[in-house]
């Protein structure tokens, strides 16, 4: 295997203290090592550029059924947008929802290496496998529902902690997932009827269990188990005026739980796209909407044991999608475009439902503004990560402009000034006016790799130049010196990476795309002790109520995970 | 005592049911019975085990009569006509497994050539419709555990596919329907007096051709709007008692099938009674599922949803995908004489495409894959028999209701023979060597 | 106006896609280099000069560009496709998505022309003096911005699914029109001078649909509201007024439903 040093580079990497020194970052046989380390290695000439470790995406819909639906349904997402292959390129397709090729070139090019698929219905699993399968270059993991599952609902109305982790545990063996995601929770079981889940406190219709109930329960299983990530949760009342409250009560969940793992993590909850949770007043319109961002990430920094990921809104046409059954259902109602929606046996839901989010609103502007605060708020960027859940709040290709509005001043106001009809009325509105923090280059290497791969419980292998590391390595034309000049550079750079590196294969040389990589698929195997009632449990709903036997469920075979690397987990204890 | 293989996956139709059990001979060799499969499932494995069975690929030859070639020859036949077309139209993809599907699509990719799926001539339509309105569905589970109104829409289960109602729609006892069949109101609405109308509890028999008008009037009579006394040729009271069954359900589930997709508006079709749907919603909780024919021509789309973006009438021949069925669509391609080669691999639009278009396929270079002789078998230059799928291979399968399944292999194919991807690849290989050397 | 002039040399074996031929793209060019642009059939990639003799030369810009094709180019797509300004006309029949998604300048088919034309349109004007095929100013697949302006006009006869999801301009129809006439119409104008089928404003939410002639089949959810005298499209005559589809959505404005209008001429 081929070794590289990257020379004369700007480094940036938290967990090193490396701050924009000129430190020259060596890979020996697909690790990082000490530059000393490497014997004739290829050199990489970063002169004048950034060097970080590989970013690490800790939540985006880009593989699986409902992903799939959007591209299928969206036919005019593509049009005029297709690239034709080239060298050992395959074509591409799609803006908000685009084909898996085009989304690892997208990441390969923004400097990824890692990327969670933030929700997998567990009777589809497959179509998620065969989606990550055909994802060249990048590593990924995908997070199965849990918030609405039966089994999960009937254990934890009895606070039956141990047998919803050994339900668990089998769930993620059969489905090959890596951790524990929670949407709306109780709502989509309840959206079985029609009806949904409006505060922690709701009943789940016939379950007769809470989302609190079903929040701090997967929290405690979670622990029990020890995954190497937290429960990832996307609470009750996304996008609702006035549900920031339910936010802080969801996040109150946490309050007394520690982690218990052996990965590094310190986190016991993982709010996702926050943006969508922070909203004051009582309706979209100026005269009532307010930003409650400070108010939700203030608590956040009172407490230690909470991450989050922003969510924030490019302003694009895109598509909405989301296990949230009952939410996209609401959605299709504002703006009458078309909806799909798949309900689950057992498990879950998901909608899908185009969206626009015009700059000339006043709504979407408000939203832009409460995405980035989220960001500007935090104390400890270790525990706030960049993303625009996408394509919910923005395509993947958009992270690099939010990174220009959260790295820039400038940027915002000219935004607020030149592109937003209702600038004045969104900072008045929202505190985004009141802000004049801009994110390091160093912080954010903290919130777009360090800190993802530490709540993912990957410190170990991911998000920092560490020697023993994984050899992932992205290299951006953005000279810290000379570029500050225009914030336009930022967004150039980020998306244009001149050099990644993963698992020690050059995959990214000059800004072309030279080598489809190692691709893996990450899945956590907790292993518990026996569990007959569980294992009863189990037969019994797929005799009666499932429509696919038992034996036909688990996700097994070559060509749905050609390439795993299992996470261990022994909960035995 | 013969052995016994279960959880046995069913390729035949889009119910793709998984609790088939297979006997096989003490050797393992041979299928002796099949069971809880319906007939025409059954059949599907029994004919498998046909003694006469066409193992080799072979040539027509001028004379009209067939010589046997290697599977290598074929390989280079297909490469060379694939390479060489300029419009190439590669077809089918429905009876297939989804590596099979994925192959294909990369020598697509490779060849510039347009790719259709039988939905072409079958929910295409459909597809149409969801792209202009979306789809409320669900899982057929979540059909057999909540829902308490059922309609079938232009289909005919009873014969399309025997074990729908016993296992999803009608009969099962589910979490929410434990009275089975007694928690259901089972609504039919079909010109004909089909075998399922005769089960339902209601039969609406409509003239034929006025789906849309009808199904128009549902949503007015849902909406408590004014109707004319009679739609579609059924009386306005009638209607509006249809909607208030509808509404009052906890759940409805309607199922669709050609007798709408193909009629008259053909998407049109779907499209409004994918808005009652939506409509219903607003009332209670609703959902609509297409009553897929192949029983993987839902994975077709769905693998070529993921590598291009489009569920059927992919032309890729100018590198990139575009889109756009009356256009980009089999039939069209051919009668406007749009494409100068045909490759057919898991269907038979010899026994499915309108006369006019077989003529232009028989007139054309053309290759069939496909383990059967068959009225497109018969009109191709090249027959390539392969190993059957979900009998002889495994592989992903995706459900009318997108739910995806690994088919099982029970038996071994025939000495020597090759599955369908084992098949493409060689081709893959061979189209690339060719344009290596272009 | 500078004047391009193309003539048919040969009939593509299969189709010839053009998307090159609009007065934007001729703009600035000579014959040579007009003749050298790119066209495709199937896989292959071929040039304008390999199908037409290309005469004359663009002007600076689209808008001072006039070009004319002399011949039958019915087995040539997307003539004008993208046309911003200046004027095209084709002297024979022409094939799918002439003037698709065109946003400005004058089109005009001296024949007929097959199905897409004027897809997904947003300003300038498709004149053809002959038959249209079907989806004339309809969405592109998915798409729910049809129309959205301009003007189409069709001295003969056009074909099914006019209109699907227009949201604004004019299709004005000389002769009779097949089946799904302003499905999903949400705005703009569609006048059809001869009959309709059926599926006349099926699910239609906003904008106006006349008739002159018969309709097979009324959707069921169109009311009678009143007839009215009416000029239209310099035509006088006494037309009934129904709305609907009722079983659609409606907006409101100022606290009123607005419905979509179709008139049906006495
Ligand atoms: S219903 Fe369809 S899938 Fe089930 S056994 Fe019969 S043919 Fe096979
Ligand atoms: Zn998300």
């Amino acid at each position: 295997m081929t070794d590289y040093l990257i020379k004369n580079g700007f480094v940036y990497d938290p967990i090193l203290g490396i701050n924009g020194d000129k430190v020259d970052v060596a890979i020996k046989d697909g690790k990082m090592a000490d530059a000393g380390d490497v014997t004739n290695p290829t050199i990489i000439d970063a002169t004048g550029m950034t060097v970080m470790a590989a970013g690490v995406d800790v939540h985006a819909h880009v593989a699986g059924p409902k992903v799939n639906t959007g591209r299928n349904f969206r036919p005019e997402d593509k049009l005029f947008n297709g690239t034709a292959g080239s060298g050992i390129k395959r074509m591409e397709g799609g803006f908000s929802v685009p084909t898996v090729f085009r989304t690892a070139y997208l990441y390969a090019r923004m400097g990824f290496g890692f990327s969670m698929e933030a929700a997998m219905p567990p009777l589809y699993a497959r179509h998620t496998h065969e989606e990550i399968r055909d994802t060249p270059i990048i590593d990924q993991g995908a997070l199965p529902v849990f918030g609405n599952n039966w089994f999960v609902l009937e254990y934890l109305k009895e606070n039956e902690i141990e047998n919803t982790a050994a339900y668990i545990a089998w769930l993620l063996n059969q489905t090959k997932g890596y951790g524990i995601k929670c949407v709306n929770p109780g709502g989509t079981e309840s959206w079985g009827w029609g009806l949904n889940c409006e505060t922690v406190d709701d009943v789940v219709p016939y379950f007769d269990v809470t989302p609190r109930q079903i929040v701090s329960g997967l929290i405690e299983a979670n622990e029990y188990l020890g995954l190497p990530h937290c429960m990832h949760v996307h609470g009750n009342g996304l996008g609702e005026p006035g549900n920031y409250e339910i936010t802080l009560d969801t996040l109150k969940i946490a309050e007394g739980f520690k982690p218990q793992n052996d990965f590094g993590r310190d986190v016991v909850l993982h709010n996702t796209h926050l943006q969508f949770h922070c909203y004051g007043g009582e309706s979209y319109s100026s005269k009532f909407f307010e930003s409650k961002s400070k108010e939700v990430v203030d608590y956040i920094n009172s407490v230690d044991n909470i991450s989050y990921d922003l969510g924030v809104v490019t302003l694009d046409e895109t598509t909405t999608m989301t296990a949230d059954g009952p939410f996209e259902h609401h959605l299709s109602h504002m703006n009458n475009l078309k909806w799909a929606n798949t309900d689950v046996e057992l498990e879950t839901g998901s909608g899908v439902v185009p969206f626009i989010y015009n700059p000339k609103t006043f709504i979407a502007g408000a939203q832009w503004a409460v995405g980035l605060e989220c960001g500007l708020f935090i104390k400890d960027p270790m525990r706030a990560y960049i993303t625009t859940d996408a394509p919910n709040a923005g395509p993947l290709c958009r992270y690099p402009r939010v990174y220009k509005w959260l790295m820039s001043a400038k940027a915002r106001d000219d935004m607020l000034d030149n592109t937003l009809k209702y600038g004045d009325r969104i900072r008045e509105r929202c505190y985004i006016g009141e802000l004049d923090r801009e994110i390091s280059l160093y912080e954010l290497a903290m919130m777009t790799r360090a800190g993802p791969a530490k709540t993912l419980g990957l410190g170990h292998m991911f998000g920092s130049l560490k020697p023993g590391l994984e050899g992932d390595v992205a290299v951006y034309p953005y000279n810290p010196e000379t570029d500050t000049d225009d914030p336009e550079k930022i967004e150039y750079a980020f998306g244009n990476a001149a050099y990644l590196i993963k698992g020690g294969k050059l995959i990214v040389k000059e800004g072309e795309i030279v080598d489809m990589g190692n691709k893996r698929t990450f899945w956590v195997n907790a292993t518990v002790n026996d569990n007959p009632m569980v294992e009863r449990d189990i037969s019994e709903k797929f005799r009666r109520y499932y429509t696919v036997t038992q034996n036909n469920y688990a996700v097994e075979g070559h060509h749905y995970v050609p390439n795993p690397y299992v996470i261990e987990v022994d909960a035995t204890k | 005592m013969a052995k016994i293989v279960t959880d046995v996956v069913c390729p035949f139709c889009g119910t793709l049911c998984d609790d088939l059990e297979v006997a096989l001979s003490d050797d393992g060799e041979e299928i002796l019975e099949v069971y809880n499969a319906c007939a025409i499932g059954a059949a599907k494995f029994l004919h498998s085990q046909a003694k006469d069975r066409l193992t080799r690929p072979r040539m027509k030859q001028e004379d009209g009569s067939w010589k046997e070639v290697t599977y290598d020859e074929a390989a280079d036949y297909t490469a060379n006509l694939l390479v060489d077309a300029k419009k190439p139209l590669m077809y089918g993809w429905s009876s297939t497994n989804c590596t099979a599907q994925s192959t294909g699509s990369e020598i697509g990719e490779e060849v510039g050539a347009c790719m259709d799926n039988t939905a072409t001539v079958c929910h295409g339509s459909t597809l149409i419709a969801v792209q202009d309105v979306g789809v409320p569905s669900a899982t057929l589970g979540e059909i057999a555990n909540r829902a308490d109104r059922v309609v079938f829409w232009g289909c005919n289960p009873a014969h399309a596919h025997p074990r729908h109602m016993s296992r999803y729609s009608i009969y099962p006892r589910g979490f929410f329907t434990g009275k089975g069949s007694k928690s259901r109101k089972m609504i039919v609405v079909d010109p004909r007096n089909t075998d399922t109308a005769k089960m339902a509890d209601v039969h609406v028999q409509l003239e034929q051709g006025r789906d849309y008008e009808l199904l128009s009037a549902i949503r007015v009579a849902i909406r408590g709007e004014k109707l004319p006394d009679v739609v579609a040729g059924i009386p306005k009271e009638q209607i509006y008692e249809i909607a208030d069954t509808l509404k009052s359900g906890r759940f409805t589930a309607i199922f669709f099938g050609m007798g709408v997709t193909h009629s008259l508006g053909k998407n049109h079709n779907i499209d409004i009674a994918i808005m009652v749907t939506r409509d219903l919603n607003d009332y209670t909780k609703a959902a609509i599922v297409a009553m897929r024919g192949h029983y993987n021509v839902t994975g077709s789309g769905q693998v070529w949803g993921w590598e291009f973006g489009f569920p059927f009438c992919l032309d890729l021949t100018r590198g990139f995908a575009r889109y756009n069925p009356g256009d980009s669509s089999s039939n069209d391609l051919l009668i406007r004489d749009e494409v100068d080669a045909v490759f057919v691999l898991g269907s038979d639009p010899g026994a499915h495409f309108p006369v006019g278009s077989v003529k232009k396929i028989a007139k054309l270079p053309s290759v069939c894959i496909d383990p059967h002789i068959t009225p497109t078998s018969a009109v191709s230059k090249l027959h390539v028999p392969v190993a059957f799928v979900g009998v002889e291979v495994g592989g992903c399968a995706y459900r009318m209701d997108n739910v995806p399944i690994e088919t099982r292999k029970v038996v071994e194919p025939p000495e020597g023979m090759l599955t369908d991807d084992e098949f493409l690849q060689l081709v893959l290989t061979r189209v690339r060597e060719l344009k290596g050397a272009a | 106006m500078a004047k391009v002039i193309l003539t048919p040399t040969q009939t593509p074996t299969l189709f010839l896609e053009a998307e090159n031929i609009t007065p934007d793209v001729f703009a600035g060019k000579n014959a040579a280099e007009i003749a050298a642009l790119h066209g495709f059939v199937g896989k292959t990639t071929v040039t304008l000069g390999d199908y037409f003799t290309v005469e004359g030369a663009g002007g600076q810009t689209a808008a001072d560009t006039t070009v004319v094709i002399n011949g039958d180019v019915s087995r040539v797509k997307y003539i004008g496709m993208k046309m911003s300004a200046g004027e095209l006309i084709v002297n024979g029949n022409a094939d799918m998505y002439v003037g698709g998604w065109m946003t400005g300048g004058r089109l005009t088919v001296n024949g007929d022309i097959e199905a897409f034309a004027g897809l997904g349109m947003t300003g300038g004007e498709l004149i053809v003096n002959g038959n249209a095929g079907n989806y004339l100013g309809a969405a592109y697949r998915g798409d729910w911005r049809g129309m959205q302006g301009g003007e189409i006009r069709v001295s003969g006869n056009a074909g099914s699914d006019v209109g699907t999801f227009m949201r604004g301009g004019t299709i004005v129809v000389g002769g009779n029109i097949d089946v799904h006439v302003g499905t999903h119409m949400e705005g703009g104008t569609i006048i059809v001078k001869g009959d309709a089928k059926s599926r006349v404003g099926g699910q239609m939410v906003k904008g106006t649909i006349y008739v002159y002639g018969d309709i097979d089949v009324m959707m069921p959810g169109f009311q009678y509201r009143n007839d009215a005298d009416l000029e239209v499209d310099g035509d006088n005559g006494r037309f009934a007024l129904y709305e609907g589809d009722m079983g659609e959505r409606h907006p409101k404005r100022k606290g009123e439903v607005i419905y979509g209008q179709l008139y049906m001429k006495y």
